[in-house]
């Protein structure tokens, strides 16, 4: 480092194309600036171009630049796809929030030290296979004649047909995302000061009011992050709500997907949509990094 | 090891119920025995600590009382109650942690307030309360912090106001200063004496310094490898140790193993193995016993030529001298070939150098024959 009251030296052709410190920061930025640029920034521009132009179809001469595509959006059967996408992605994140929150408490503070790893691995084995086929599985478990319901009926209940259903969507949901939860929450739980319980045991506090009092507001950077993690992602997903959810469970992937390679090939209105999703993840995510811990994120 | 509990101060001399009790209390982890038959009484009002080696179960002891530890076998009484199956949100104890453990999503006010909100106390009198308390350990322009952005000892200062201002029957400090530099420890020192002096309570300190120990204290327990070595007075546990290690522990001294020859009523001349005959305070003790006579650094006298009188004189040569200002500390080499540490006031009228031949000496009374371990 030169220091700042150091003469400048006359800059010369020569010295100006010599290696700098700025030459660094570009040979290792450039190979991903330019990935990103071409793959990332230019096709979201372009969307943004062609969600502007209304009843833009694939094949068809268009008219001007307008607001029509967005207005359309505001059309009540779409405002209900938009609802049920939040539904969906809302109520599988509590799920997921729920069963995953006593899980990652457990792994992370209660169960035996030397199995911990072998138990975590356990949780993110799933992980490892393809999501796609994960969602087939539940396909066989849940079809009328499936895995569920022969087991629903040796137990002498009523056989449930929940295929093609919302609520195959919310158990695909939560199934394919609870590792994630599990995995963040554990490790926001692990790095918890077991000695603020003691503290707090100390001073009165019964294991309930520790909890709510300390280990809560301890690890909600933690629960943020997971949450709004689990969020995003179900509530841009495609497979599930494909897979599970028949035709009554259509969300926003499922609209776009049919607006761009379904029959009508309405590329503006499914652009417009894109947008859509796009700015609420983005949301989503800018909430993630002001109120999230990122630690415990990268971590996981 | 029955003791004579020496009051040492005015609550203490009303031999009522003590506050805590310790009865016959072990404590196992696994295969290992963290503290073993374990009896002790705190009077109330009481300074008492808790003093030892790291790994001596002292910090078990203070878990055992606080409710953090369950015992094996034994019971803790507080308050003349049989506490051992008491949860620790149910005892009417409040612990300064080691880390303090302050909370540090709370504001130090939220801190201080924990305790009294969790017993829903109305909230002007938590607000009373928490005053008072932050009054006490002068942190008012603090309250609305966060712990993060106090230094060490304001840290430590929240954490006494979080634990005293419940009015616990009792306070438990664990190394309460062992995070503070040298400097701070001995203000905090004079702190925690005055807030004990205020408030009245007793107070129960572990630590394993042993002159915070003999500063603060009105009784001092030893422990050593799970079991209590004595309890006594600072000036009990220094001047009449027990034990050899305890003598060790508490300050500097010189420890020569021997036999006992002659033994009479409160002295005993004691044949040290390479040879030595010492005069030395002794308890009940018969002869040909095996002791080891301990004596204080402090105690023993140099000079150029043999002291007279029937103390105990020895000749030797100075092998090591440091210089520390206000005395001199000397390794002196006895022509029967033990080393003697002693501790010689600055002054000119002994000039000594490293070789110069001398006579140390000390009074039968200043040593001590304690039965080997």
């Amino acid at each position: 480092m030169t220091p700042a009251s150091a003469p400048i030296p006359s800059t010369t052709w020569a010295a100006r194309l010599a290696p700098r410190r700025w030459l660094g920061p570009v040979v290792l930025l450039a190979p991903a600036g330019v990935w990103l640029l071409l793959l990332l920034v230019l096709p979201t521009l372009l969307i943004l171009e062609i969600s502007l132009v209304p009843g833009l179809r694939l094949g068809q001469p268009s008219g001007g630049y307008g607001l029509g595509n967005y207005l359309q959006i505001l059309q009540p059967v779409y405002l209900r796809v938009i609802g049920r996408s939040l539904a969906f992605a809302v109520g599988s994140t509590l799920l997921c929030l729920v069963l995953g929150f006593p899980v990652a408490y457990w792994l992370a503070l209660l169960s035996p030290r030397r199995w911990r790893n072998l138990l975590l691995v356990g949780f993110i084995l799933p992980l490892w296979t393809s999501s796609l086929l994960r969602a087939y599985a539940w396909t066989t478990i849940l079809r009328p004649s499936g895995v569920f319901n022969t087991m629903l009926t040796t137990l002498g209940l009523p056989a449930q047909n929940w295929l093609n259903t919302p609520t195959a969507v919310f158990i695909g949901l939560t199934y394919s995302f609870l590792p994630y939860m599990v995995l963040i929450l554990y490790a926001s739980l692990e790095k918890l000061d077991t000695r603020l319980l003691e503290a707090a045991a100390d001073l009165g506090a019964t294991p309930r009011q520790s909890f709510w009092k300390i280990t809560v507001p301890q690890t909600l950077p933690g629960i943020a992050a997971a949450s709004l993690l689990v969020f995003i992602s179900t509530l841009s997903d495609f497979v599930v709500p494909t897979l599970l959810g028949g035709a009554s469970s259509m969300n926003i992937s499922r609209l776009i997907y049919n607006q761009f390679l379904g029959p009508t090939r309405a590329w503006g209105f499914g652009s417009a949509l894109s947008m859509v999703l796009i700015l609420a993840v983005s949301l989503a995510i800018a909430l993630l990094l002001r109120y999230g811990d990122r630690n415990t994120v990268t971590e996981a | 090891m029955a003791q004579t509990v020496r009051a040492a101060t005015a609550a203490a001399v009303t031999q009522t119920q003590p506050d805590v009790e310790l009865r016959q209390v072990f404590k196992t982890f696994g295969a290992d025995l963290a503290v073993r038959q374990l009896d002790l009484a705190v009077q109330p009002g009481e300074f008492f600590s808790i003093l030892g080696p790291s790994g001596c179960g002292k910090t078990t002891t203070l878990r055992l009382i606080a409710g953090f530890e369950t015992p094996t076998a034994g019971d803790v009484l507080i308050q003349g109650a049989n506490v051992s199956a008491v949860p620790a949100h149910r005892r009417p104890v409040n612990t300064v942690f080691q880390s303090y453990a302050l909370f540090d999503h709370m504001t130090v006010k939220d801190n201080i307030a924990f305790g009294l909100k969790i017993r829903h106390l109305a909230a002007a009198q938590v607000r009373d309360r928490v005053g008072d308390a932050l009054r006490l350990v002068r942190l008012e322009p603090m309250a609305n912090r966060y712990p993060a952005q106090l230094s060490g000892g304001q840290q430590q200062r929240v954490a006494l106001a979080r634990a005293l201002v419940n009015r616990p029957a009792v306070m438990l400090l664990d190394e309460p200063l062992g995070a503070l530099d040298q400097k701070l420890r001995k203000q905090m020192q004079v702190e925690l004496t005055t807030l004990h002096r205020q408030l009245g309570i007793t107070f129960i300190m572990v630590t394993h310094d042993q002159e915070e120990a003999l500063a603060l204290s009105d009784r001092i327990a030893v422990m050593n490898n799970g079991q209590i070595e004595q309890i006594g007075t600072p000036s009990d546990i220094y001047d009449r140790p027990h034990t050899p290690f305890v003598a060790d522990f508490i300050g500097d001294t010189n420890l020569l193993p021997g036999r006992i020859d002659e033994a009479h009523p409160a002295q005993v001349r004691v044949t040290t193995e390479s040879g030595l005959r010492v005069l030395a305070r002794a308890g009940n003790m018969s002869s040909n016993q095996a002791v080891v006579v301990s004596v204080r650094p402090e105690k023993i006298n140099l000079s150029l030529g043999a002291a007279g009188g029937n103390g105990n004189c020895y000749q030797g040569q100075v092998s090591h001298l440091m210089y520390l200002g206000t005395h001199l500390h000397c390794i002196v080499r006895l022509s029967s070939g033990e080393s003697l540490t002693v501790r010689q006031p600055n002054r000119a009228d002994t000039p000594i150098a490293v070789d110069t031949p001398v006579y140390v000496h000390w009074a039968a009374d200043d040593c001590l024959a304690l039965e080997a371990a």
